[in-house]
């Protein structure tokens, strides 16, 4: 019993992570109606990029978001600009297979650089943890929890309390109307696509402290990811945010139930059951329009 | 007069490009080259028969390497369980894989299909990871990530290959054959009318569930057969590199360089980047560079190309002709319907 307590606390702090990251992943989908599969790509890229600076530089995994973040930021608004904003027609079919073979490049290059071997971002506090009851838990999943948890606060902030934020909201409802009134949602798009990074750059540094990961970790790591907007009803942040926990809850409790082997499992029999249900995903409206 | 013409001229080309085919191990016996036609004949079935689900309806799969490790692993277990010996008997088990296959693709079908447009493609994803982690953790019947031995194939040096040439050039001609008669038929009809508006497809009488599943499974089943062929080809297969997530996005890239719901397009697509794929992996497949090359050869066909070399081809025909002569196209060549439909509408 404390096991299956113990795995779903670390479920809900590991959850957040996953919440973060498809929290942009689902913003995305929904200002552009594109499906960035090469958003797991992106977060080992931040991740990569928060270990060179802590392996060379020594700087903080924490602290190297303050660099991170931005260039990722920048690095979005330039792909979003070269490789998404060219596809006119059939962009939703079209945009998988770009963000597919941004993903492929990505995964090259990295590669290239850092071979396959797996790698693992340390800081001096990575083993402390402090009790809870019959168990412990270590800091830094609690640090990266929180992390999430204000990075996503601030999305939140900035999508219902800033003019740009309704800008956003207003692409994601009608993309013509938005439009008509006068927002540029090519402008939209490219900060909301550059917005997705900067959290993929920061789900990259907790992802690389909790886990250790190659560059063939993205595989892994968008296949969970799109499972979880889909679960939580494409374009819908709350959706997202909600499936990320219930997912890694279940796969952690999993772990220790059954066997770690079929964690991930799990994750895809639940998408299949809500499915079946509602095809729709929790919080998502029927998708009429085609690819 | 003009279509007959072209229809001719169609068929020679067609039958010129088939004899090559079948004596090109005769021209080229050395082992390598022969390998490498085993591949292209593959990616040719490959995409011929996604093309069929993707080109047609219109619905994306990413998933279809999930079918293609299924189809690979039940022609090794049915070979092992039987206990079936390498020379050419494997051969005659494949369409029982590939009946397998398409049971798994009725299942898989049935659910997938509830869901349109971005959801459908996530959960073809999601299915091919369900497949590869069965793969990997039903230790017992697969053999895990220690593999799947399939009957040694009794053929030595440079003959080796020719057997498995000539399966994969079969498969790829029977999904070439089932294509183009769906193109032709009022099944296929339906199928492009609902790649261009589902719900009017309904409005109109289409049966487009039953139309959909159908398709995905005949695409399905085509797939499961080459992986089949394919594991007993390379004699052992491991989880991960049969349901391989390039496999399921090559095919698909070489349908839209192609041309994405056309007979050809696939075809050619494959007959272009299979080599290319080969010979990249071959120069630079120790670093990993080849994916980035490969990453951007794919960037460029669909940011230059969105609509594949086919359709590409075929409007500048048309709109040459219409500037050079005027009146020497049919009527309604000015006016550019969907590629496929052009084709698919003919009688």
């Amino acid at each position: 019993m404390t096991l299956v307590l113990e795995a779903a606390v670390l479920g809900i702090l590991t959850g957040g992570v996953y919440a973060l990251m498809a929290s942009g992943l689902t913003l995305i989908f929904g200002v552009m109606r594109i499906i960035n599969v090469g958003h797991g790509a992106l977060v080992i890229l931040g991740a990569y990029l928060s270990f060179v600076l802590w392996r060379n530089l020594n700087i903080d995994p924490f602290l190297s978001l303050v660099v991170t973040m931005p260039v990722m930021f920048v690095l979005g608004v330039i792909l979003q600009i070269v490789f998404v904003r060219p596809l006119k027609t059939d962009r939703e079919a079209l945009s998988v297979l770009v963000t597919y073979a941004l993903a492929l490049g990505i995964e090259g290059l990295l590669g290239y650089i850092f071979t396959s071997n797996y790698v693992q971002i340390t800081a001096w506090y990575d083993t402390a943890s402090f009790p809870i009851g019959s168990f412990r838990i270590t800091y830094v999943y609690v640090y990266g929890f929180l992390l999430c948890l204000a990075i996503l606060g601030a999305i939140f902030l900035m999508l219902y309390r800033t003019t740009f934020g309704g800008a956003i909201r207003a692409t994601m409802l009608n993309r013509t109307a938005a439009q008509l009134v006068g927002i540029d949602v090519d402008r939209v798009s490219a900060i909301t696509f550059g917005i997705g990074m900067a959290t993929a750059a920061a789900g990259g540094v907790v992802f690389g402290i909790t886990n250790t990961f190659n560059p063939g970790s993205h595989y892994d790591l968008i296949s969970r990811l799109l499972t979880i907007i889909v679960l939580g009803g494409l374009g819908s942040l709350r959706g997202a945010i909600i499936a990320a926990l219930v997912m890694l809850v279940a796969t952690d409790i999993t772990a220790v139930v059954i066997s770690p082997v079929w964690a991930s499992f799990v994750f895809f029999v639940i998408l299949v059951a809500v499915l079946l249900v509602r095809p729709q995903g929790l919080f998502g409206a029927t998708v009429r329009d085609r690819l | 007069m003009r279509l007959r013409d072209k229809r001719f001229l169609a068929g020679l080309a067609l039958l010129l490009i088939f004899i090559i085919a079948l004596v090109f191990p005769a021209i080229a016996p050395d082992s390598s080259t022969t390998n490498m036609g085993v591949f292209t004949l593959m990616y040719v079935g490959l995409a011929t028969a996604w093309n069929i689900m993707g080109g047609y309806t219109g619905y994306i799969s990413l998933g279809h390497a999930g079918f293609f490790g299924f189809g690979s692993y039940a022609l090794g277990l049915l070979l092992a369980k039987l206990g079936i010996q390498g020379g050419y008997t494997p051969f005659l088990f494949v369409p029982l894989a590939g009946i397998l296959t398409a049971l798994l693709a009725v299942v898989v079908g049935w659910f997938a299909l509830r869901t349109r447009a971005a959801t459908f493609v996530i959960v073809t994803i999601a299915f091919m990871f369900i497949l590869q982690l069965l793969a990997e953790n039903l230790v017992g019947l697969t053999g895990g990530g220690a593999g799947l031995g399939f009957p040694s194939p009794p053929w030595r040096g440079a003959f080796y290959n020719i057997p498995f040439y000539y399966a994969m050039l079969v498969l790829a001609l029977l999904g070439l054959g089932v294509s183009w008669w769906i193109r032709r038929s009022k099944f296929g009809l339906g199928l492009l009318a609902i790649r261009d508006d589902e719900d009017k497809a309904l409005a109109v009488g289409v049966p487009a569930g039953a139309f959909k599943l159908t398709a995905f499974v005949v695409s399905a089943a085509l797939v499961g057969m080459i992986g089949g062929v394919y594991g007993y080809y390379v004699t052992f297969i491991y989880p991960q590199f049969v349901v391989d997530p390039l496999i399921g996005i090559s095919m698909v890239l070489m349908v839209f360089l192609g041309g994405l719901g056309t007979l050809g397009g696939p075809v050619l697509g494959a007959l272009i980047l299979e080599p290319a794929q080969l010979w990249l992996a071959y120069q630079y497949g120790a670093s990993r560079l080849y994916l980035v090359f490969y990453a951007s050869i794919f960037l460029l066909v669909i940011l230059l190309m969105p609509r594949g070399i086919i359709p590409s081809v075929r409007d500048l025909l048309t709109r040459w002709r219409a500037r050079a002569g005027g009146s020497n196209g049919a009527p309604g060549a000015m006016r550019e319907p969907p590629a496929a439909a052009q084709e698919g509408a003919a009688p």
